[in-house]
């Protein structure tokens, strides 16, 4: 069980008569394999949202191929039975004038119809137990009268009913508060001992480390850096990065200055000569490392 | 002192009866001071802000006074409100993507805003304040839809102090943006105290790690009241509510990992405002909590500047 990203390009029409085009993603490639946490972390615009989308089908990729288990994404329901995403907003992704619960009858109608009614009973309480939900506190209710916390853990239950093997999380713990988030975080950490694989979409980098053991720095559509997070967190080589975690506030440590990168094409380029092996599994797109004098 | 704050209530009024969201909040805020504010939702730091410069139609002044400057704030009475607005007290809004007109060019907007507040433009005052914050004196050829995020929310704390008032309220400003960004925007607030534009700073966020950066003194809150209020430093590294600690330690900080060290949330959630328990409000999600928490527990100062409602404390 494998996604594989392969120089992954998305462009986007812009303009009135689409006569202008904007690079959302420009040839990215990664892998997940099974039960393992990917970080794709970026700031606004940086392309992760899009390419989460398009590994889930909902936007279709400009060049480049994504892959599950060899065979190219395509929207389909054998595909959405192991693929799912979860996004940000818990509020809007429910229907507001249906039941919370209805999402997982839906689920049996669509993909198990031959499933004998007691029996799904029977799997939507012990997806909802994974999640550590309390069916009594949650079924027959309307979303607004559900938590952000719980509407995205019933979320998650909801993927798990169909046996998922990766989960597509974009932000899914950025409108829920500090007591809550960890809950979900531990939750993931969880089915990813399970076998669960998970690319966590974040903004935020302390959430990302927390789970991930591979760490994506996107920036503008590009890999900056990747590599196992303790490395790229510890030691890392891209100027970009360096300036994302400085910019961290942290507990305990006032914000330093960022120390000055002397003459370095970051600044001046946005694009780079690509991907330059630093370490074992270690990549970064720094044009410095890449034999600038600098 | 600034602004001292005493046994201040605010209720919205709903169909379904007053929601208490500020139900006796009492603190100080000194001379060229930034006290973050800092809680999670639906804690009330908002309506505190709201409060302390102009309540919607929902809120309701139920009690308590609001003293700025020695001066007595009318936060109740919209209309005696008026002359503190933006001259003594002003507020930057989270919002500041849609603070700004979208159909006038930056520069004559501010323009427009002085004049209905009779004040002359200066132009050199507004020219060091972007400086202050950054901007270059071009943004105000152009359309706020032409800033970054960023820089609009820049451009609007320039637009909030141009009338110097002596303090101002700063409503999770950073929350929409990204880091880099964030700490630009933070340390341009942290500017607006340092280089006495402001007098004293409310600085209201979720977030405790930002808070730390900027703030000399941090205020949490729980459902409607204040639980503890101390230097920054205190709060972080030596909180004394069972509530502060259990938030600080469910904060995931860069380095910390599932593998090395486990990280908790608060079980439950808080108590629905609109009957809230008697006692301490936090009592049921406490693993201190015994038989006394059924009483209310006072606000007590542990240490000089350390305050603490908590009977543990």
């Amino acid at each position: 069980m494998m996604l594989k990203l392969d120089n992954v390009t998305k462009v986007y029409r812009t303009g009135a008569f689409g006569g202008g085009s904007t690079t959302a993603v420009g040839g990215v490639s990664f892998e997940v394999g099974p039960g393992e946490v990917v970080s794709l972390i970026g700031e606004s615009g940086s392309g992760k949202s899009t390419l989460g989308r398009m590994i889930l089908g909902l936007t279709p990729v400009t060049s480049g191929s994504i892959t599950w288990n060899g065979t190219a994404v395509r929207p389909a329901k054998s595909y959405y039975r192991e693929v799912q995403g979860v996004f940000q907003d818990p509020f809007s992704t429910f229907n507001p004038v249906f039941k919370a619960d209805r999402v997982f009858r839906m689920i049996k109608e669509v993909y198990f119809p031959e499933v004998p009614p007691a029996e799904w009973a029977e799997r939507v309480r012990a997806s909802l137990a994974d999640v550590r939900l309390n069916p009594a506190q949650i079924l027959g209710k309307f979303p607004h009268q559900l938590s952000g916390g719980q509407l995205q853990r019933l979320l998650i239950a909801r993927a798990l009913l169909l046996d998922i093997k990766l989960l597509v999380a974009d932000e899914i713990t950025s409108m829920l508060d500090a007591s809550t988030r960890i809950d979900v975080l531990n939750l993931l950490a969880e089915l990813k001992g399970r076998g669960l694989g998970v690319l966590y979409i974040t903004h935020d980098l302390s959430l990302g480390t927390y789970l991930a053991e591979r760490t994506i720095v996107l920036r503008r559509g590009t890999v900056a850096e990747m590599g196992p997070t303790e490395t790229v967190f510890t030691g890392p080589k891209h100027p970009y990065t360096r300036e994302l975690l400085a910019a961290v506030p942290r507990l305990r440590e006032p914000w330093q200055e960022a120390e000055p990168i002397e003459s370095c094409l970051y600044h001046d380029k946005a694009g780079t000569g690509g991907l330059l092996e630093v370490e074992p599994g270690h990549y970064v797109a720094c044009a410095r490392l890449a034999g600038c004098a600098g | 002192m600034s602004l001292r704050v005493t046994d201040l209530k605010v209720h919205y009024q709903t169909l379904k009866g007053e929601v208490r969201a500020l139900d006796g909040v009492s603190f100080e805020v000194g001379d060229g001071e930034i006290l973050g504010l800092a809680g999670e939702s639906g804690c009330g730091k908002t309506t505190l802000g709201k409060s302390l410069i102009r309540m919607d139609g929902r809120m309701r002044h139920i009690g308590g006074r609001v003293e700025l400057d020695g001066e007595e704030l009318p936060v109740g009475d919209d209309r005696r409100m008026n002359p503190f607005r933006f001259h003594k007290v002003s507020l930057v809004p989270q919002y500041s993507m849609s603070a700004m007109n979208p159909t006038r060019k930056i520069g004559r907007m501010v323009g427009e805003l002085l004049r209905s507040r009779g004040v002359p433009l200066d132009a050199e005052k507004l020219a060091a304040r972007l400086d202050l914050v950054g901007l270059s004196p071009e943004v105000l050829g152009r359309y706020p839809i032409e800033l970054s995020g960023g820089m609009k929310q820049r451009m609007v704390m320039v637009i909030s102090t141009l009338l110097d008032p002596s303090l101002l309220i700063a409503d999770e400003v950073t929350s929409a943006l990204d880091v880099s960004t964030q700490k630009g925007v933070a340390t341009a607030l942290a500017g607006f105290r340092d280089n006495g534009v402001v007098n004293s700073m409310i600085f209201i966020t979720h977030d405790i790690s930002l808070t730390y950066q900027i703030a000399d003194k941090i205020m949490i809150m729980y459902a409607g009241k204040v639980v503890e209020r101390a230097p920054a430093k205190v709060i972080v590294e030596a909180p004394r509510h069972p509530y502060t600690k259990l938030l600080i330690d469910s904060l995931p900080e860069v380095g910390v990992r599932y593998a090395d060290r486990r990280l908790s949330g608060i079980p439950g959630g808080p108590p629905s405002l609109l009957d809230p328990p008697t006692g301490c409000r936090f009592r049921d999600r406490c693993p201190l909590a015994f038989d006394k928490c059924a009483q209310e527990p006072p606000a007590a100062e542990i240490e000089p500047g350390h305050v603490v409602a908590c009977w543990k404390a």
